[in-house]
């Protein structure tokens, strides 16, 4: 898609004023819902997110239980008010895709072994997009996870790095994935570094490629920073009461 | 009881080195190195590494105390909701009654509950239950409440010294089951009493000299009402 729209200006800086490898801000807090049995809110620029993780329960229906491990039930859903105009609502194409690579990427942490035929649900709700919302609702499941009690190899992490205006930048916002060249979203490990989920929109040539990686993967590292910090100030309290 | 500094860790925290010192519950080891696989308490005990969990589902092991509130009956077992990540079996032959075959809705029923023994758990995870021990039977009457499983121990205190406490100045009939749940019966008075201790220590489950205040708030409570 060529605009003549200049998404980086002649100081370096991007339509919204972050520098390349400026990740925009986030926010994040554990165990904000009841009912769930963990869950997670997050904020993450215009992104909007809430995760809930119910489980390990019984899978329903028999057929999908697993007489080894756990499955991992993602939903990643978006509701009609994320978007301008409206989303019509339930499961189309793209969501079905986007909660099959996250369960995907979540079943490689979670400890399913421990649960033979159970299942682990994992709703992520898309309240208010502006991209990078397949990031933003990993994350937050990372946190969802951990808000359960499940056990767990590690909190995942997820990050976009893209191209824009022939440049390589973190954390594509909304007119730089509508107008750029490349979107990078990727899913690690934080602590062994391991990718969970990797996928690539548009064209990067492999040294771009290896930046937008890296980059991504450094963005990674300090949301779950972000990440370990929200777990942490939520549960810090139970110590204090003496 | 140490008065070290309780810890708070979470999933992938690095804890210790395998070579001096033991992977204990809650832990995987990779690499050699201790890593924490949930969020919980730090706990060291001659040479082991645990994490006790704060929260999740209750973890069945084969002698628990549990209640249970009845699923499902079908023609010669129960299936018993247990808290657990799967339903409890619980079979005609592990009832005190004399049970016809296709009769076992006579005497458990669909929203039933029961106190029960866990008999034993296989490695897929299925649960068997019993009812064939001493103080297990139907309850009839009372109340019973959700604490996380994780707390169960403070309610009970060492040696059950928080759950004598709370009889004695409750007059209530209390039975903790592993799995959480608690069964409260007595008069109106008492009962609210202990929910309201029991969320207490809940609250304050991690800190220390809780019995002791307990005690004092029971008989501080006690002393208004007479």
């Amino acid at each position: 898609m060529k605009s003549d729209i200049k998404l980086i200006d002649s100081h370096g800086k991007r339509l919204d004023g972050r520098k390349p490898d400026e990740l925009r801000k986030i926010k994040i807090e554990a165990g904000v819902l009841h009912r769930a049995d963990g869950s997670c809110y997050l904020e993450w620029g215009g992104n909007k997110v809430l995760a809930a993780v119910y489980g390990p329960r019984e899978a329903i229906p028999k057929h999908t239980q697993n007489p080894l491990k756990a499955i991992v039930n993602a939903r990643y859903n978006m509701a009609a008010f994320s978007v301008e105009d409206r989303k019509r609502p339930g499961p189309d194409r793209r969501s079905r895709e986007i909660s099959k690579v996250i369960s995907e990427a979540l079943e490689k942490i979670v400890l399913t072994e421990k649960f033979p035929r159970a299942a682990i649900d994992v709703n992520i709700e898309v309240l208010d997009a502006e991209a990078g919302t397949r990031c933003a609702g990993l994350t937050a499941a990372g946190v969802a996870l951990a808000d359960a009690g499940i056990p767990m190899r590690d909190i995942p992490v997820a990050c976009a790095a893209g191209k824009i205006d022939g440049q390589v930048v973190l954390d594509l916002g909304k007119e730089e994935d509508n107008f750029g060249d490349a979107d990078l979203p990727v899913a690690i490990s934080p602590r062994t570094g391991e990718i969970l989920l990797l996928q690539m929109d548009g064209h990067l040539t492999l040294k771009e490629f290896d930046k937008a990686l890296d980059m991504a993967t450094n963005g990674c590292n300090i949301v779950s920073d972000l990440q370990k910090k929200a777990i942490m100030d939520k549960y810090k309290s139970v110590l204090e009461v003496e | 009881m140490s008065e070290e500094k309780r810890e708070i860790v979470i999933p992938s925290q690095f804890l210790g080195d395998a070579k001096t010192d033991k992977a204990g519950r809650g832990t995987f080891i990779e690499d050699g190195k201790i890593y924490s696989e949930r969020l919980g308490v730090l706990n060291k005990n001659s040479g082991y590494i645990n994490v006790i969990p704060l929260k999740g589902r209750y973890d069945p092991v084969e002698g628990d105390f549990v209640i249970g509130i009845v699923e499902e009956a079908s023609t010669s077992s129960w299936l018993v909701d247990i808290n657990a990540p799967y339903p409890a079996l619980l079979h005609v032959n592990e009832v005190p009654w004399d049970v016809d075959f296709g009769e076992t809705e006579k005497y458990l029923k669909h929203g039933d509950s029961i106190m029960a023994k866990i008999l034993q758990v296989d490695v897929s995870k299925k649960i068997q239950i019993t009812l064939k021990d001493h103080n297990l039977y139907k309850i009839k009457g009372g109340h019973i409440i959700y604490v996380e499983p994780s707390k169960v121990p403070r309610v009970i205190g060492k040696k059950g010294s928080m759950i004598s406490l709370l009889k004695k100045y409750t007059r209530c009939r209390i039975f903790v089951g592993q799995n959480g749940r608690i069964w409260i019966d007595g008069d109106d008075e008492g009962i609210a009493k202990v929910l309201h201790t029991i969320r207490k220590i809940e609250d304050e489950a991690l800190s220390y000299g809780l019995t002791d205040r307990i005690e004092n708030l029971l008989k501080k409570d006690a002393k208004d009402v007479r």
